[in-house]
C-alpha cells in the first residue's frame, strides 16, 4: 500500500530561512537516505512558505471562485512538505515516521486510495473517467 | 483490537524495518548469517513477550540490537568456558582465549548499509538452490516470517522452514564469506541477486489473477528489494534496469484482469487503468540505468535494462495502435543477440508482424518456423497460438484453425483456451 505523509509547516518553516537550519537539513537528509535505502520512498518534496502560495475558494452554490493570496494564518494547517511511501501496513508507516528527526510538530499519515477502493461504490464509468484524466495529467514526457 | 494484538502488529512492523540491518550487523560480527538470524529471532521473541506489557521502546532498533548482543555474548561465554575447561585438562594446549567483550564490536548504525548489501549477496549466493535463495532473501532481507514466505509460495510452513534451514546450513558448509564480491566475481554474483529479485517478482506477477493476496504482495516486496539494491549499488546499471522493468510491468496489474475475471492480453488492456505513478517511477529508474551505463561506458545495455526499454515502449503508447513496433523489433534483436532464446525469437516475430501489416506477417512466419522445432518450445501453447495468428492474417484459414486448436489443447488456462477456440471457429468461418 501507499501512504502520503503530510508534514505540517511550523512558524520557523513559514519564514523560509533555510540557512539557519543546516543541522536539521542534515538530519533530514540522513533520514531520507535511510528511507531510500530501504526501498520505501516513492516521492517526496518540501514546499515553499505559504507566503508564496495561493488558495482558491469555491462558492458553495458552484457559482464561482475567488483567489486568496498567502501567507495563511495557522502554520499548523499549512502543509510544508510531503512524502509518498510504499509500505506493507499503516503500522509500518507509523514506525518509519517515529524515526524521523522532527521536533515540535505534527506529521500526518494517510493511506492513498487505490482504484480498487472505489469499485462497487461508484459507477464504473466514473472510475474509468477518473483514471483517464489521471493518465493524461501524469503522462510522462520522456521514457 | 486488543492490546496484545496491537503490540504484536507493532513488533511485526518494527521487525520489517529493522530485521535486515540487525541480521546484517550481527552477521558482520559473527561471520555466520545463520547464527546472526538465530540471534535476531531471539530478540524478536523477546520483543513479542515484553512489548505488549512494557510498551514499545523509544528506540526499538537499539532495544532489539541490545537483546541480540546479550544472546551472542552468552553464546560466546559458554564457548569460552568450554574451551577453558578443555584447556585445564591439557595445560600445554592452554588456549589464548578471546576475552575482550565482543559486544563492543556490534554497533547499531542505521547509516551503515554496506552490511545489508553483504546480506543480500550472501542470501543470493550461487551455492544455494534457486528456491533456497528466494526463501532466504525474503526471510533475511525482506523481514518476512517463515509462515508468510510459505503462504506466498503455497507450501506448508514446515516445508518452508526446512528449506530455510537447509539453505543456512549450505552457506555454513560452503564457508561463504560475509562480503560484497569484488572484481570479476561481482558481475556473476550480481546476476544471481538480480535473478532472485526478479523470480520473486514473477512469482507474484503470475499470481495477480488474485488467488492469493500473499502472492500479489510479492510484487511489492520484489520492487522494494530492487529499490534497496539500486540505492545500495547505484553504480550498477542493471539494478536500476530491473527496478524499471518491475515497476513498468507492475503498472499493468490493475488492467490484467477483466471484469469477468479473465486475463486480458497486453494489447487488449484498458491502458487508462495502468498505474501512472509506477510508470513515472519506472521511467525515472530507466533513466538512471542509462546514466549508470554511460558512467561506466558499458557499451550495451544489459538484459534487464533492455526488457525495461521494451516495457517502456508499451507504457509510452497511449493506445495499442500507437506502439512503436519498429523500436520493439530492434530491442528484441539486441536482446536475442545478448541472450539467444527461442522465446525471444517468438516475441520478435510478433513485433515484426505488428510493425509492417503488409510484409510483416510473412516475415514473422519465417522467424517462427525457424524456431518451431526448438525443444525449448515443445508443448508451449504460444508457439501454435502465434503461428495461428500469422496464418490467419495471411489468409491461410484452414492451417490457422489447426494451429489455434493445437494451442487450445496445450494451454492450462481455461479462459485462454476459450479464447483460442473462438479464434479457431472464426478462422473456420472465413
Amino acid at each position: 500500500m501507499r501512504v502520503m505523509v503530510f508534514v505540517h509547516a511550523t512558524e520557523e518553516s513559514e519564514k523560509g530561512d533555510y540557512a539557519g537550519h543546516a543541522d536539521e537539513f542534515e538530519a533530514m537528509g540522513k533520514y531520507n537516505e535511510e528511507l531510500v535505502k530501504a526501498g520505501v520512498i516513492l516521492a517526496g518534496e518540501g514546499l515553499e512558505p505559504s507566503s508564496h502560495g495561493k488558495r482558491v475558494d469555491f462558492a458553495v452554490d458552484g457559482t464561482g471562485s475567488r483567489v486568496i493570496d498567502g501567507p495563511f494564518a495557522e502554520a499548523k494547517e499549512v502543509v510544508g512538505g510531503f512524502w509518498i511511501w510504499q509500505v506493507s501496513s499503516m503500522e509500518e508507516a507509523v514506525q518509519w515516521l517515529r524515526r524521523a528527526p522532527f521536533r515540535g510538530q505534527q506529521v500526518e499519515l494517510r493511506r492513498i486510495v487505490e482504484p480498487a477502493d472505489f469499485e462497487g461504490q461508484l459507477p464504473p464509468e466514473i472510475i474509468e473517467n477518473e483514471a483517464r484524466l489521471r493518465a493524461q495529467a501524469e503522462s510522462p514526457a520522456e521514457g | 483490537m486488543s492490546k496484545q494484538a496491537a503490540a504484536q502488529r507493532t513488533v511485526e512492523a518494527v521487525w520489517r524495518i529493522e530485521s535486515a540491518r540487525l541480521i546484517a550487523a550481527l552477521a558482520r560480527v559473527t561471520g555466520d548469517v545463520g547464527l546472526a538470524e538465530d540471534l535476531a529471532q531471539d530478540a524478536l521473541v523477546a520483543a513479542l513477550e515484553q512489548w505488549p506489557d512494557g510498551g514499545v521502546p523509544d528506540n526499538p532498533a537499539a532495544w532489539l540490537t541490545a537483546v541480540a548482543r546479550r544472546r551472542y555474548v552468552d553464546t560466546v561465554r559458554r564457548a569460552v568456558t568450554f574451551e577453558r575447561k578443555a584447556a585445564e585438562l591439557d595445560v600445554q594446549t592452554r588456549l589464548d582465549t578471546k576475552t575482550e567483550d565482543p559486544m563492543d564490536e556490534i554497533e547499531f548504525d542505521p547509516h551503515v548499509t554496506d552490511d545489508v548489501l553483504k546480506l543480500i549477496f550472501t542470501a543470493c549466493h550461487p551455492v544455494l538452490s534457486r528456491d533456497g535463495r528466494v526463501a532466504l532473501t525474503l526471510k533475511l532481507v525482506g523481514g518476512l516470517s517463515t509462515e508468510q514466505v510459505a503462504r506466498a509460495f503455497l507450501v506448508p510452513t514446515p516445508t518452508m522452514a526446512a528449506r530455510i534451514t537447509r539453505a543456512k546450513k549450505a552457506l555454513a558448509d560452503a564457508h561463504v564469506g560475509f562480503e560484497v564480491p569484488v572484481g570479476p566475481e561481482l558481475a556473476n554474483r550480481l546476476g544471481s541477486v538480480l535473478e532472485v529479485v526478479y523470480l520473486i517478482f514473477n512469482e507474484g506477477y503470475a499470481a495477480t489473477s488474485g488467488e492469493s493476496w500473499y502472492q500479489a504482495e510479492l510484487c511489492d516486496e520484489a520492487m522494494r528489494l530492487g529499490r534497496m539494491l539500486s540505492a545500495l549499488a547505484p553504480e550498477e546499471p542493471e539494478a536500476h534496469g530491473l527496478v524499471a522493468l518491475m515497476e513498468i510491468q507492475a503498472s499493468r496489474i490493475p488492467a490484467r484482469i477483466g471484469p469477468d475475471g479473465a486475463p486480458v492480453t497486453l494489447l487488449e488492456q484498458n491502458r487508462v487503468r495502468w498505474n501512472r505513478m509506477l510508470i513515472t517511477h519506472g521511467f525515472a529508474a530507466l533513466a538512471k540505468a542509462r546514466a549508470a551505463a554511460r558512467d561506466r561506458s558499458a557499451g550495451q545495455p544489459g538484459p534487464y535494462s533492455l526488457q525495461a526499454e521494451l516495457a517502456a515502449c508499451h507504457a509510452r503508447a497511449a493506445t495499442a495502435a500507437d506502439t512503436d513496433w519498429r523500436r520493439i523489433v530492434g530491442l528484441y534483436e539486441t536482446l536475442g543477440g545478448l541472450n539467444p532464446s527461442p522465446v525471444i525469437e517468438l516475441n520478435r516475430a510478433v513485433a515484426v508482424a505488428m510493425a509492417d501489416s503488409v510484409n510483416g506477417p510473412a516475415q514473422a512466419l519465417a522467424i517462427v518456423d525457424s524456431v518451431a522445432d526448438d525443444p525449448a518450445l515443445r508443448g508451449y501453447h504460444l508457439l501454435p497460438a502465434v503461428r495461428g495468428d500469422l496464418l490467419a492474417r495471411l489468409g491461410r484459414a484452414d492451417q490457422a484453425r489447426r494451429e489455434f486448436e493445437r494451442a487450445a489443447a496445450l494451454t492450462a488456462n481455461d479462459s485462454e483456451r476459450a479464447h483460442l477456440l473462438r479464434r479457431a471457429a472464426a478462422a473456420n468461418a472465413e
